[in-house]
Order: C-alpha cells, then sequence, then structure tokens
C-alpha cells in the first residue's frame, strides 16, 4: 500500500484511534486524554493539509477493501470530499478545544470524547466515501456515535431527545438502504462520478429510479432535517453545547445536505435528474423548509431551540441551489455547506458560553449580555448578520451565488424564497442583538458556572474558538475571491460537474 | 498449534471424540469441576475446526468413514463449507463462553453442577451433527443435543428451570419424534439414508410418502428451531438457564436444527419443496418478528427480552426460504450467503447479549430493566458489548449483520420479492427498539441504595469479544463467504 | 391385508395416539407413556417398510436398535425431571408459566 492509498485511511484513523483509546482511560487521566484528543486533531488537519495539496496538484487518494465481490468499502479524497473533510477537520479541533474547557469536571468524559471521536470518524469517512455502500456504512455509524453523546448528561429529557433521534434516523436510513441496495442490484456498484453514473440504464428504468431518488432523498432527508421529516432536530438540542454545535454545523444534518449533493450530481448527475423531473419537487421541498424553519425560529424564546430552527431553514439553502440546474446555483449550495457550518458553529459555542458563564439560555434572558461578555456577543452577531446574509460575511456569498442561480435557471419563486427567509432571518436575529448591545443589564445573573481567571469574560478555552469562527465567517466573505477561499474551491468542483 | 497434528491428518472424528473425552473426564472429577478440562478441550477443538476449515479451502469436500465400515451399516461423516462455518463457529462462540462460564459459575455457584460434562456432551452431539452425510444419524445427534441441552436448561434445580426443562424436553421429543417418522419413511422410499445417495433418487420419482416425510421432518425441526408459533418452550427455557447456558442455547443450539433444515432444503429434497411452501416458511418467519419484537418490548426482565430477541432473530433467519426457491441463480446465492451470515454474526452477537446481561444482573443482583439505571457508567464493557451485539441484531453498519441485510435485501429484490425488503427492514428496526429500551436505561443515574458488586474481567471481556467477532465479521465476511461456496 | 403394508399401518396409528396424548395429556406421566408409544410406532414403521420381499433389514434393525436406546434415554431423563418437579411443586403436571409471584431472590 503506497502513501496515496494509506492517506484516506489515515485521516481516518488519526481520530479513530485516539477515540478508541479514550474510551478505555480511566476518568483521571485528564492530560492523557486532552494529549491524545488534540494530536488527533493537529495530525488529522495536517494529513489534510497534504491532501489539498496533492488534490490541487492532481493527484488522486484511493483506498479500496473488498468486503464482498462487487461490494467495496472504497475511499477517496476528490475535490468535494476535501472540501468536507477541510470542514469537519478544521472544525473538530475547535470544538474539541471548546469540549475541554466545557465539560471541565463533569462526568463520564472518557465515554463523551470516545464517541466524540468516533462521530468525527464517521463524518469524515463520509465525507472521503467514494461509493454509495461505503457512504451508507459511515451515514450509519455516524447516527449510532451521535446517540450517546444526545443523551450524555442522562437526564430523562435527554433521553427523551435521544430516542426521538434515534426514532426518526433509523427509519431514514432504513429507507435510505432500500434505495442504495435497489441501485446496487441495477447498477452493480455505484461509485460517485461527476456527471452521475445511473443515466446510463436507459429510459425503460427512468420509473424505477425515479422511486429510488425518492428513497435516497427521503432517507437522507431525515438528517438534512427537510420538513416534515425534521422533527428530532429541535428535541435534539438537549445535548451539551459541544455536541450540538457539531451536530449542527458538520456532522448530521450536513452529512445528510452532502449526502444529497453527491447524490444529484455524482449519483444521478444534474443534468439527468433534471431531465427525470425529480429535481422541482426537491426544490419546493427545500424552498417549504427554509420558509417554516424560519417561522419556527421567529416563535422560540430558548436560545438553542432557536438556533436549531435556524439550522433546519439553513440546511435547506444547501438543497435549494442543489435541486436547482445551473453552475451558479451549485456553487450557492455548496459553498453554504462550508459557510453555514462556520456561521452555526459560532452561534452555538456563543450560546454554550451565554448559558455556562451566566446561566441564561433563553432570548427574554440576555439583556446586556453584550456589556457583560463583549467577544462573544461580537462573534455571535458577526455570525447572526451572516446567516442574514449582510455584506462582508459568508453569508452574503452564499446568498448570492444562490439567488444568482435561481435567475439564470429561471426559477422566480426561489428567489422570492431566499428574499422572505432574509426577511425572516432578520426578524428573528435582529431582536437578539438588540437585547446584546442595547438593553441593560440585570442586576445579577442567574448562575456562574466557569469562574474565569484574571477578568475575563469566560475561560479562554470557550472563548477562543468562537473567535476562530467568526473571524472566518468574516475572511470567508471578504476575501472570498481568493486562491484559498471555500467560494474557489467549489467552483472547481461545479466546473466539473457541469464539464463531463 | 497442537502436538501431533501430523499424525491424524483426518481432523473430523477428533472433533467429536475430543469434547467427549473431555466431558466424561469433567463429569468423573464430580460436580462443579472440570473447567479447566472444558478450556484445554475447546482449545484444541478450535485449532480442530480452523485446520478443517482449512482443509476443506485447499482441497474441497471432506470426509470420513466411521471406523472404516462405510455406509450402510457403518456410518459416514462428511463436511463442506457450510458444515466447516458452523463447526468453526462452535468452538469459537464456546471458547469464550467457557472463559466466561468459569468466571460467572465461581461468582454464582448455582447451577453449575453438571454444566461442565453437559457442555461437552452438547458440543460432541452438535459437531456430529455438522458432520453427519445421513439423516438417521442426523437425528441421533438431534436427540442427544436436544437431552443435553435439556439437562443444561434443568441444572438449577427450581420450580421454574425444571419446568422449562420439562416444556424444553417434550417439545424436543416431539420434535425429533416427527423427524424420525420422515426417516422412517424416506427410508421405507428409497432403501437408504444417506444424503448423497438420497439426492438422485429424489430428483428421480417422489411418492406421495415422501412428501409426508418431508412434511414431518420439516414440522419436528420448526418445533426444534422454536420458528413461530412453535416457539412456546423457548423463551422459559432461555430465560430461566444460567447466563452462561442462555447464551449456549440461543447462539448456537437453534441454529443446529435450523442448519438442518437449510441443508435439507437446499440438498435433497431441493425437488420437492414449492414457492408456496416457502412463502408458508417466510410468512411465519414474519409472523416471529413481529411477534417476537412485540414481546422483546414488553418484557419487564431482561434475560427475558433477549430471549424473545432470539425468537424474532429466528423468523429473520426463515425470510431466506422464499429467497432461495425457485428464484434466479444469482438472488438464491446472494440470500443464501445473507443467512449464512445471519446465522454466524446472529450466533455471536446473542452470545455477546446473553454473557453481558449475565454479568450486569451478577453486579445488580436483580434482572428486571428498570433496575438498570448506572450500568452504562458502571460496566461499561458489558454494556459496550451488549450495543455492540444490538447493533448486529439490528443489521446496522459496521456489523456482520449489516452485511446479511445487505445480502439478503439484494436477494429479495434481485427476485423481485418486494415485501420481503419491507419485512427486513422493519425487522431491524424493529430490534433497534428493543435493543435501545435496554440501553436507555442503562444510561440513566444510578438508583439510591442500589447493591453493586464489581465483576470479574472475565466476564465483561469474554463478551465484549464475542461481539467485536460480530462486528468485524462486517468487514471481513469475503473469508466466511468464500468457504461457504465450497459444497 | 398384507403384513408389508399391516406393520406400517399400524405404526402410524400408533404414533397418532402417541402424539395426541403428548398434546392432550396434562398428566406427565401419560405424556412419557405417549411418547414412547409414538416412538415405538415410528419403529414398526421403519421395520415395516424396512422388509424387502419379506426378508428382515438389517439396516433398519440397527436404526431401531439405536433408536431404542436413545429413546430409554430420553425416557429416564423425562421421568428424572417429571420427579423433580412432583417434589418441587407436588403436582405431576407442568407448571403454568407466567406464575412469577413465587419467584424468590435473584436470579442471573
Amino acid at each position: 500500500m503506497n502513501l496515496n492509498e494509506a492517506l484516506p485511511l489515515l485521516v481516518l484513523g488519526s481520530s479513530l484511534v485516539p477515540g478508541l483509546i479514550i474510551f478505555f482511560l480511566a476518568e483521571t487521566r485528564f492530560r492523557l486524554r486532552t494529549a491524545l484528543n488534540l494530536a488527533g486533531a493537529i495530525i488529522k488537519l495536517l494529513l489534510i493539509g497534504y491532501m489539498i495539496w496533492g488534490v490541487m496538484d492532481n493527484q488522486s487518494y484511493h483506498f479500496r477493501h473488498t468486503v464482498l465481490p462487487g461490494l467495496d468499502l472504497a475511499l477517496k479524497a476528490d475535490a468535494l470530499a476535501i472540501l468536507f473533510v477541510s470542514l469537519s477537520g478544521a472544525l473538530w479541533l475547535l470544538t474539541t478545544l471548546y469540549a475541554i474547557g466545557y465539560l471541565e469536571d463533569s462526568p463520564h468524559r472518557s465515554r463523551f470524547f470516545g464517541f466524540f471521536s468516533l462521530c468525527v470518524t464517521a463524518t469524515v469517512g463520509i465525507a472521503m466515501a467514494a461509493n454509495l455502500f461505503t457512504f451508507f456504512f459511515f451515514y450509519e455509524l455516524l447516527t449510532l456515535s451521535t446517540y450517546p453523546l444526545i443523551v450524555h448528561r442522562g437526564t430523562d429529557v435527554a433521553i427523551r431527545g435521544g430516542n426521538t433521534y434515534l426514532a426518526y434516523t433509523l427509519t431514514g436510513s432504513a429507507v435510505l438502504l432500500t434505495g442504495v441496495v435497489w441501485l446496487y442490484d441495477l447498477l452493480g456498484q455505484v461509485d460517485f462520478t461527476y456527471g452521475g453514473t445511473v443515466a446510463s440504464l436507459g429510459s425503460e428504468y427512468d420509473g424505477q429510479l425515479k422511486i429510488i431518488f425518492v428513497l435516497l432523498i427521503a432517507g437522507l432527508g431525515v438528517k438534512a432535517a427537510i420538513v416534515p421529516l425534521h422533527g428530532w432536530l429541535p428535541q435534539a438540542m438537549v445535548a451539551p453545547a459541544p455536541v450540538s454545535a457539531l451536530l449542527h454545523a458538520v456532522a448530521v444534518v450536513k452529512a445528510g445536505a452532502f449526502g444529497i449533493v453527491r447524490v444529484v450530481y455524482e449519483v444521478y448527475g444534474a443534468e439527468f435528474s433534471e431531465s427525470l423531473g425529480v429535481l422541482p419537487p426537491l426544490a419546493v421541498a427545500a424552498a417549504v423548509t427554509i420558509v417554516w424553519g424560519s417561522l419556527r425560529a421567529i416563535w422560540q424564546d430558548n436560545l438553542k431551540r432557536r438556533l436549531a430552527y435556524s439550522t433546519i431553514s439553513q440546511i435547506s439553502y444547501i438543497i435549494l441551489g442543489t435541486a436547482m440546474l445551473g453552475l451558479i446555483s451549485t456553487v450557492g449550495g455548496v459553498v453554504h455547506l462550508v459557510h453555514q457550518g462556520i456561521m452555526k458553529i459560532t452561534l452555538f459555542f456563543c450560546a454554550g458560553n451565554y448559558a455556562e458563564t451566566l446561566g441564561v439560555h433563553k432570548i427574554s434572558g440576555m439583556n446586556g449580555a453584550g456589556r457583560r461578555m463583549p467577544l462573544t456577543s461580537a462573534a455571535f452577531s458577526i455570525a447572526a448578520l451572516g446567516m442574514m446574509g449582510a455584506p462582508l460575511t459568508a453569508g452574503y456569498v452564499s446568498k448570492s451565488y444562490l439567488s444568482e442561480g435561481a435567475q439564470q435557471a429561471n426559477i422566480i419563486w426561489a428567489e422570492w424564497v431566499l428574499t422572505a427567509s432574509g426577511v425572516l432571518n432578520a426578524i428573528y436575529f435582529l431582536p437578539i442583538l438588540y437585547r446584546l448591545w442595547f438593553k441593560s443589564q440585570p442586576p445579577a445573573w442567574p448562575r456562574k458556572h466557569i469562574q474565569a481567571r484574571g477578568g475575563k469574560e469566560t475561560a479562554w478555552l470557550l472563548l477562543i474558538p468562537p473567535l476562530v469562527t467568526a473571524a472566518a465567517t468574516l475572511a470567508a466573505g471578504i476575501f472570498s475571491e481568493s486562491n484559498w477561499s471555500p467560494l474557489f474551491w467549489v467552483k472547481i468542483i461545479a466546473v466539473r460537474e457541469y464539464s463531463p | 498449534m497442537l502436538p501431533g497434528t501430523d499424525r491424524m491428518p483426518d481432523v473430523i472424528p477428533w472433533l467429536i471424540l475430543v469434547p467427549l473425552v473431555w466431558a466424561s473426564l469433567a463429569f468423573l472429577r464430580g460436580p462443579g469441576r472440570g473447567g479447566r478440562l472444558a478450556l484445554a478441550g475447546l482449545a484444541v477443538q478450535t485449532g480442530l475446526a480452523v485446520k478443517l476449515a482449512m482443509q476443506i479451502s485447499i482441497s474441497g469436500v471432506q470426509s470420513h468413514a466411521v471406523g472404516g465400515w462405510g455406509a450402510p451399516l457403518g456410518i459416514d461423516l462428511y463436511a463442506d463449507g457450510l458444515s466447516a462455518i458452523l463447526l468453526l463457529l462452535t468452538q469459537v462462540v464456546v471458547l469464550l463462553l467457557v472463559v466466561y462460564a468459569r468466571a460467572y459459575f465461581i461468582a454464582h455457584p448455582e447451577g453449575v453442577s453438571y454444566f461442565w460434562p453437559l457442555t461437552g456432551y452438547l458440543l460432541a452431539a452438535m459437531n456430529a451433527l455438522f458432520l453427519s452425510a445421513d439423516i438417521f444419524n442426523i437425528y441421533v445427534t438431534l436427540e442427544l443435543l436436544g437431552l443435553t441441552a435439556v439437562g443444561l436448561v434443568a441444572a438449577r434445580g427450581g420450580t421454574e428451570s425444571v419446568g422449562a426443562a420439562m416444556r424444553y424436553l417434550l417439545a424436543g421429543l416431539m420434535g425429533s419424534g416427527l423427524f424420525l417418522l420422515g426417516v422412517a419413511l424416506v427410508y421405507g422410499t428409497y432403501g437408504t439414508v444417506s444424503i448423497a445417495v438420497l439426492a438422485p433418487l429424489i430428483e428421480a420419482e417422489a411418492p406421495s410418502a415422501v412428501f409426508v416425510a418431508v412434511g414431518a421432518m420439516l414440522v419436528g425441526l420448526l418445533l426444534k428451531t422454536a420458528l413461530f408459533p412453535f416457539h412456546f418452550w423457548l423463551p422459559p427455557a432461555h430465560g430461566e438457564a444460567p447466563a452462561p447456558v442462555s447464551a449456549l442455547l440461543s447462539a448456537l443450539v437453534v441454529k443446529a436444527s435450523f442448519y438442518l433444515i437449510l441443508r435439507l432444503w437446499l440438498q435433497p429434497f431441493a425437488p420437492l419443496v414449492t414457492t408456496a411452501a416457502a412463502q408458508l416458511l417466510g410468512l411465519l418467519g414474519m409472523a416471529a418478528i413481529l411477534w417476537g419484537s412485540a414481546m422483546a418490548l414488553s418484557q419487564t426482565r431482561l434475560k427475558m427480552l433477549i430471549a424473545y430477541s432470539t425468537v424474532a432473530q429466528i423468523g429473520y433467519l426463515f425470510l431466506l426460504f422464499p429467497l432461495v426457491t425457485v428464484t434466479s441463480q444469482e438472488a438464491a446465492e446472494s440470500a443464501l450467503q445473507g443467512g449464512v451470515m445471519q446465522v454466524v454474526t446472529h450466533a455471536l452477537a446473542k452470545a455477546a447479549m446473553f454473557a453481558a446481561a449475565g454479568t450486569v444482573i451478577l453486579s445488580l443482583g436483580r434482572d428486571d430493566i428498570g433496575g438498570l439505571g448506572g450500568v452504562a457508567s458502571r460496566l461499561p464493557v458489558s454494556i459496550f458489548a451488549f450495543a455492540l451485539g444490538g447493533i448486529t441484531l439490528a443489521g446496522l453498519p459496521p456489523s456482520g449483520g449489516f452485511i446479511a441485510k445487505w445480502l439478503l435485501i439484494d436477494g429479495a429484490l434481485n427476485s423481485g420479492q418486494w415485501g420481503w425488503v419491507v419485512v427486513m427492514i422493519s425487522g431491524g428496526l424493529l430490534s433497534a427498539a428493543y435493543v435501545c429500551r435496554v440501553l436507555r436505561r442503562a444510561f440513566l443515574p444510578m438508583e439510591a441504595g442500589a447493591r453493586f458488586n464489581s465483576p470479574a474481567r472475565a466476564l465483561e471481556w469474554s463478551a465484549f469479544t464475542l461481539a467485536l467477532m460480530s462486528l468485524l465479521l462486517g468487514v471481513r465476511s469475503a473469508e466466511v463467504l468464500i468457504l461457504l461456496g465450497i459444497r | 391385508m398384507s403384513t408389508a403394508l399391516l406393520f406400517p399401518l399400524t405404526g402410524a396409528a400408533l404414533f397418532v395416539m402417541g402424539v395426541a396424548g403428548l398434546l392432550l395429556q396434562p398428566h406427565l406421566l401419560r405424556k412419557i407413556i405417549a411418547f414412547n408409544i409414538m416412538g415405538s410406532g415410528i419403529f414398526l414403521i421403519l421395520v415395516g417398510l424396512g422388509q424387502r420381499g419379506g426378508s428382515p433389514d438389517p439396516v433398519s434393525q440397527a436404526m431401531v436398535l439405536t433408536g431404542i436406546v436413545v429413546s430409554v434415554a430420553a425416557t429416564g431423563l423425562a421421568l428424572a425431571l417429571a420427579r423433580r418437579l412432583l417434589d418441587l411443586t407436588g403436582k405431576m403436571q407442568l407448571p403454568v408459566p407466567g406464575e412469577d409471584a413465587a419467584r424468590d431472590g435473584p436470579d442471573a
């Protein structure tokens, strides 16, 4: 096995191996556990960096293990995989830092970080999966490794939330599995290929392919929280903040959206999907989800719940972009995969900081928090503005590409949906910002859980991650045209998809 | 691996003799003794099974005429890929269960009395069953297997366990009686009981007596396999026995009679089986899945939940028959592979789950699901083993159960039998539901004032090893299926 | 009626009687006797169908001998269990499942 074959495995192993070791560490081995976590995260980033460099240099990284004849576990690092892997690798490091600070002195940390690492391993596997079988393999691993994280606190609410999550996602994957096996039955191995592979079957299979498309999208749509399959997401909010951050930004919902991107572009192919007539219904589902999520978000007073409904809405931007034929909307959709990740993780980090430092969980209790925690609140504000699509932020880039894409695809109503959603975003985010900065502080905050030293607003491990991601939100907006921006990378992917 | 291996190139008879010898020695040493003998014996047997599997994969099917007599008066033994898989599975599972049982009976001596010799005789019967080449010898081994299993169930001696054993014995005797009736009719018709000789004869001509024979044998074996609605004896027998016995019975003993159904269905009786019969078996399997899962979901005792899960999982195995009967070669092959993978992974997973449950019950001193709080933090390894086993039962990746489910679904789609896909998928979800019922309790905080004894490490890790093996088969199933291909 | 048919038909009748007894008789001793009747029925069929051209068939005789040994062992075990049940419950009947109230102590 040469290095190019081993590299995808090493990327997986850099979180799998530390995770497995951590499971069996005694609770008190704080230093060793932290060292393993950070070493794994840093090694993963370095490996990913090496792969990015290689992919730009037209190297290919493939790994293949035959489970059964005609059934391979295959990993590859193509441009789209790199995009998702980099996102999850970078955010994993930040979330690990955050989680170390967040879970200080709480019980069962070995179990937590063990599953946390498994969860990232699964996400990376999903990103690099080279065929549907491998994708499904890691997709389920993700379901299973996130369940213990959601129920981590062991409260009744947590366990109810976790069970709802399992009920939704396992049913979803059962539907997905049916679609996958059916497609394998028709096509043999279904490798992800730009432009798709199913078109070769011939028109007599169109009916079956439509059903399979519905099965695949319905299965993936559970994790991507497409309305009406979104019911688990607000309930899963009971998880600790780092888990919510990871769930909403990189792992679970993103895996669903990423899967839809792979299915549309690399299994069915954008043009074939369009000719099959399956894209307009998908676009409609995405549009409904965008509006519904935003509407529901307005009425939530619990900050994490409001963010959860916001996630439901924002993830469907990706799906809307995917469901509209054309280079520009593809760019808008796929780039939002990254942009939504960094913005939403910032918001969740900040929500965790308010909860842990001030004991504030509700929006109505956030008055004046901006003065008490200026840096956290600044980060929160940047990310919230990004979500609204304010200029100079990452959100602006995604939204402008999406609406231009809607024009190009001549789907006028999609533009309306985007505008409406922008207004709704403002309605549910601006009042929070107003409370943060312009209302006066209450005489006392409910609870101080994390004691910050030296007059800082909170523990530095909780502060650095949101600041970094907020800065990234700005950078991805301001330097969107540079050669190192996610946008640049996504353009490469889109061009490859549309030029056979 | 084994001294003197060179002097006995023919491993087949030794797979039966070794357990007979150590079981008899253990019996002579008296009640409660013989754990070490068992361990040594199983180590040798595992080596023998590996050697046999290697011989088969290199030079094909193996056979052996006992004492050089040869059929019809002597007994022929025969091993192909399928037998080798089951032999290997049996020795490996029992080896780990022996490690488990030694620690278990130190902590909880009740029921140990003749555990070791009975286990040895049970293994001898089971190995002989997998190696039998004629249906009369199969009857004998089946009966021996049943009697030793009944002895194991009764070992604890209380009303519940003796009652369960009696019920098990009567059901088993009825089952083997029906099987023997079939053997008598087949012998009366064809004048032979050899499977290999029967196959062409049945192909050529089958009078109605043979249909009666096949029906009787099938019903008899279904009774022994505990397929719904013949499952009534299983939950008490498996739920009442000591944990190592439950593991042994659920993981392996019911598989032995399933193996016979499969073997006879595919080989000598293939010309007689009809689509209608296959669909009926599939429907019974579906009913077993639904009934077993529903009962598992409503149990209050941990071991009864696992026992009902066995009822459901046995149903899953029978979904294979509609897929291998009068379908395309490809669909049948895929379904057969899936079914055998299901047998193997379920055996490993179920042994792990019963073993883990036994550890949990020993540590807590109670076996109601409501009292499981705190187990996830006190017994992480056992709960991990239980959960990994559950993943296999639910057919989720990365487990071997997933590969099995994939192959079965593929077989169903390939033969255009849509309905079974829905059944398979729902069956997996139902298993996830009842496994989750246990896990969610385990994650709750410990009840105040609950008692807790730390278990021996061997208890936790032997269960974990079993579960891990069921998981690893998910990425290494090709070897098993290559072996299966040698017929 | 020829003896070739007489044996198997008698055997079949015994078998049916045995099965019916096994299923319907609640008393354990009767169940065990029924099992033996069922077994004898099968042995008759085996011997009866086995004889070709009026001469006895050694193979079927050997099988029946083996079968008798097995059924003696099974009967012995069944009697031991029935005896034990009688000691425990005072009844020669299968205990009704689900009567868990009488259970005492933890079990595993």
